[in-house]
């Protein structure tokens, strides 16, 4: 939520037309700013907030504009206007008119926040159908007051109008702005990214659209550049209290005790503690953080050496048991087919840890009071934060409020639910309102990690060099060790702290793409966590959770097997590739890549400075991307540089392509970072990357030069996701460039310069 | 405790403060600025950063005490969007930050550096910019930000 809805009523226009005004006395000015603005749009008694009611995804304001009621939420790539396109067009109405609320639990149903890149895929559905479900009844409002039959008559920008006399008109306004539709749609009974409605209105044809696939600008920007946006760090109310929620560096450790008279001298801070959970509140958040650096407690080790050391890890995985498998994809005579090879080909990939690293610890503002609880929130699920706060607090979730705001970054379950959670507890112990925030290391070192896994390929070639057998074996830590949001307080620290017990799900997943091998099986097994509660090394959702690490070992598998076979990247996919989107993906990837065809890496490898490219593709969901890296690889120092990426994006039909690409950009920067830089590092008892310097992510200066971006638009297909697919293929591009490059395979993450040292030590 | 004065964005302030809390405490807290970020609390990423007498410095390890009598700047006095700092409407108009919470680091660093150095290469700027980070990874929209601005400021 913010304050990017209805700029057009002035505050004053907002009091004198909402009458009645929920305006909360002690909430932050913008909030009540929001609340005024909803109140506004709708006078009289609005129906509950059920994805049954129309009015709960749509209004019209006595000055026609319209409010878009979105349950996800929109983290900068350009959802919040996407959203606006799509309405717009089904309403007819101009774009500018279109406000979108996103993201608070007291406005907006749950559709699942940000997740899985669902946000155009999913979560524009029901806004379609009620926008268009919206002018069906307006144009029939129209028809009963102008006596003209609905076929005569014409919508433009929110009038409706006598086809033969522009004249007889109707606006939104005059026939509904203000009011309610008091209308009842038919509900999938699903809640989250599933959630859709059915209505009697049929939506447009993609040939109707006006503004849907034309780019335009996102309305969040200038609130960031100036400075005028608020962000969940930014949320203040009167009396609130600063807290820092004291974690052991140490996993696995238990407060023997506490003592208090370490922090008397700090003014008026203090221990808030329950069971393991411990913090420090005080009025000054400069006096919270000195508190929360002076707090002695003493600890216990529940348990020695709680991780294996970190250069082991890979060996950890290998042993590890198995505590569940599943062949996702099973078919033909593997066996035979290994028996009658001419050749197989093995190999095996590794990634680690990863963090989400966001740009800022988090950050939750909680107050809990007798009548409701409010949390503003940067956690992209606020829906799920209601209800983990509801169990963690026993009330019942409607008297539980939870707004998001634009936080400090997401790109996942990151530290954003676990603060969530400490504030509501904390606002509850002290009887006030609490703002927390971590400090870095709790952005870096305890939050929910990408898994660590180690992936197997293997394939049998005939002696024509055709595959006739292959495998991908995943095998590592569940991607779901916490769950992917905070609804139950057992997946987070601070209910981890009092004692919940643990609730992990075993998940992982297998490569998405259409080869055709005859012989085929993809699977994935689960290990058992290093620990089974509070650890910082617990996984969950990053970013196309599990997809890079899969891709980085299938992709560049691929391309050991056209290196076996003598064929070209390119060439080799086409041929086995089995959908005909996937081909059309890869073909324009490579014709802007300008690819050159190759049956074996660059010959010279003279100079100081290699050079080469490398392809790899996917498919996630729906959407298929392929991308063409280049780089250059500096002999001496080790270093690699992806200095052109070239994408080719095929997710049916494109809303905004300008928001589409800067989207992609950033998917293709942050998995080069992964690629490059990212790991988390641990010792036996901790991990030991808690800032910049001990995790570090890619910085300006190596930055791609050019990334070339190549939409493919499929208006007859619905939109599927772009938030992530492009992020699961950089590291094979970059690892199978490396390998055109030097002749060396690059098979484990980070591709630091020490590993490229010494695999071009091995050439 | 120590009473300290100072301006920001223009206008005299004073604050009553431990002399070595840091200043973006000072802004944030003490002087309900909601414009420099905490990001790492050790000058290593750039959300906190302001100008102090031109001069972009990180809030987050600045103490207090050191900024007695001197000017700081921040985001949102650089340029309103009636009177933009180049930068700022390159920003926009390039559609650079998704989350946004760096974006004190990068605009206030590289305005300072391109007023000294207008017609940067791209790796002077590469390097100008080192040790700011970007979690969203918008690196390429800020380098072509960047270089809409000097052609402005050209």
């Amino acid at each position: 939520m913010n304050a990017r809805i209805d700029l057009s009523l002035s505050r004053r226009e907002f009091l004198k037309a909402s009458g009645a005004l929920v305006v909360s006395a002690g909430g932050p000015a913008f909030i009540g700013e929001t609340l005024a603005q909803t109140a506004a749009v709708s006078t009289g008694s609005k129906p509950p907030l059920l994805p049954t009611e129309l009015d709960s995804w749509v209004a019209i304001a006595p000055n026609g504009r319209v409010t878009a009621f979105f349950g996800k939420m929109d983290m900068g790539q350009s959802l919040d206007i996407a959203i606006a396109q799509i309405v717009a067009d089904e309403l007819d109405v101009d774009v500018a008119k279109v406000d979108v609320v996103m993201g608070d639990t007291a406005l907006t149903c749950n559709q699942g926040g940000a997740s899985g890149s669902t946000g155009i895929q999913t979560g524009a559905r029901p806004l379609r159908s009620a926008a268009a479900e919206a002018r069906r009844l307006l144009v029939q409002s129209a028809s009963q007051k102008l006596g003209l039959p609905v076929e005569q008559l014409r919508v433009d920008d929110g009038v409706v109008a006598a086809v033969s006399d522009p004249a007889k008109k109707a606006s939104y306004a005059e026939l509904i702005g203000g009011r309610h539709f008091h209308h009842q749609v038919e509900w999938n009974k699903q809640i989250g990214n599933p959630m859709d409605i059915k209505v009697e209105a049929k939506p447009k044809s993609p040939s109707e659209y006006r503004v849907v696939g034309k780019s335009l600008t996102r309305r969040d920007l200038p609130g960031k550049v100036y400075r005028t946006e608020k962000y969940v760090t930014d949320v203040s109310l009167p009396k609130m209290l600063h807290a820092r929620v004291i974690r052991c560096s140490r996993a696995a450790c238990t407060v023997a005790g506490v003592d208090e008279s370490s922090i008397k001298n700090v003014k008026g801070a203090r221990v808030v503690r329950e069971k393991d959970f411990v913090a420090v509140v005080a009025d000054h958040e400069w006096n919270a953080v000195r508190a929360s650096r002076m707090l002695k407690i003493s600890w216990k080790e529940a348990k020695k050496d709680p991780f294996p050391p970190m250069a082991e890890i890979y060996d950890h995985i290998r042993k590890a048991p198995v505590v569940k498998r599943e062949d996702a994809v099973k078919k033909g005579d593997l066996d035979g087919a290994f028996k009658t090879a001419a050749r197989v080909v093995e190999a095996e990939y590794e990634w680690p840890f990863q963090s989400h690293a966001s740009m800022g610890p988090a950050c939750a503002v909680a107050d809990v009071r007798a009548d409701g609880v409010t949390v503003w929130t940067g956690s992209q699920k606020p829906h799920f934060v209601q209800t983990g706060v509801a169990r963690l607090l026993d009330v019942p979730p409607e008297k539980v409020r939870a707004i998001w705001v634009t936080g400090p970054g997401s790109y996942g379950r990151n530290d954003a639910g676990d603060a969530a959670l400490d504030a509501a507890l904390l606002s509850k112990l002290t009887g006030r309102p609490v703002r927390v925030q971590g400090m870095r290391n709790d952005g870096i070192a305890w939050d929910p990690k990408g898994p660590a896994s180690v992936h197997r390929g293997r394939a049998a070639l005939d002696a024509s060099g055709k595959v006739i057998g292959y495998e991908f074996v995943s095998k590592g830590f569940s991607r779901r060790n916490i769950d992917t949001n905070e609804s139950d307080p057992r997946d987070s620290l601070a209910g981890m702290a009092i004692g919940l017990p643990p609730k992990p799900s075993l998940d992982f997943g297998v490569p998405a793409e259409s080869y055709g091998f005859d012989n085929k099986l993809l699977a994935w097994e689960v290990i058992p966590p290093l620990l089974e509660a509070s650890s910082p090394l617990r996984s969950s959702h990053l970013r196309d959770p599990v997809g890079p690490q899969i891709q980085f070992g299938s992709e560049q598998f691929i391309d050991e097997l056209a290196a076996a076979a003598g064929e070209d990247p390119v060439a080799f996919r086409l041929k086995y590739v089995t959908a005909p989107r996937d081909a059309a993906v890869i073909k324009a990837a490579a014709e802007k890549g300008g690819w050159q065809p190759r049956q074996a890496p660059r010959a010279d490898r003279s100079g100081d400075t290699l050079s080469g490219r490398g392809i790899a593709y996917a498919q996630r969901n729906g959407t298929i991307v392929a991308v063409v890296a280049e780089i250059e690889v500096e002999r001496k120092s080790g270093r690699i540089w992806g200095k052109k990426f070239t994408v080719a994006h095929d997710c049916g039909l494109v809303i905004n392509p300008e928001g589409l690409r800067y989207t992609i950009e950033g998917n293709v920067v942050q998995g080069l970072s992964r690629t490059l830089f990212e790991e988390v590092r641990f010792d036996r008892e901790k991990v030991t990357s808690v800032d910049w310097l001990s995790y570090p992510i890619l910085e300006i200066r190596d930055a791609p030069e050019t990334i070339e971006v190549v939409l493919i638009n499929h208006p007859e297909l619905a939109p599927t996701g772009a938030g992530e697919p492009s992020i699961r293929v950089i590291p094979a591009a970059v690892a199978n460039a490396f390998f055109d490059a030097t002749g060396v395979r690059l098979r484990r993450v980070p591709l630091t310069p020490e590993r490229v040292k010494a695999a071009l030590a091995r050439a | 405790m120590a009473s300290i004065k100072f301006a920001v964005d223009g206008r005299s302030v004073t604050v009553n403060a431990d002399p070595s809390m840091p200043l973006l405490y000072a802004l944030r807290n003490d002087l309900g600025m909601s414009n420099p970020h905490f990001g790492c609390g050790l000058a290593q990423c750039g959300a906190c950063t302001v100008h102090l007498d031109g001069e972009p410095v990180r809030s987050c390890v600045m103490p207090l005490s050191a900024v007695t009598g001197r000017k700081v700047t921040t985001l949102r006095g650089l340029g309103t969007p009636e009177k933009p700092h180049p930068l700022q409407a390159a920003y926009v108009e390039e559609q650079v930050p998704q989350c946004g919470y760096c974006i004190n680091g990068w605009i206030m660093t590289a305005a300072a550096f391109l007023k000294k150095k207008p017609k940067a290469t791209d790796a002077e700027i590469r390097d100008a910019l080192a040790g700011l980070k970007c979690r969203c990874a918008t690196h390429a929209a800020i380098m072509r930000a960047i270089r809409r601005a000097q052609t402005q400021m050209a």
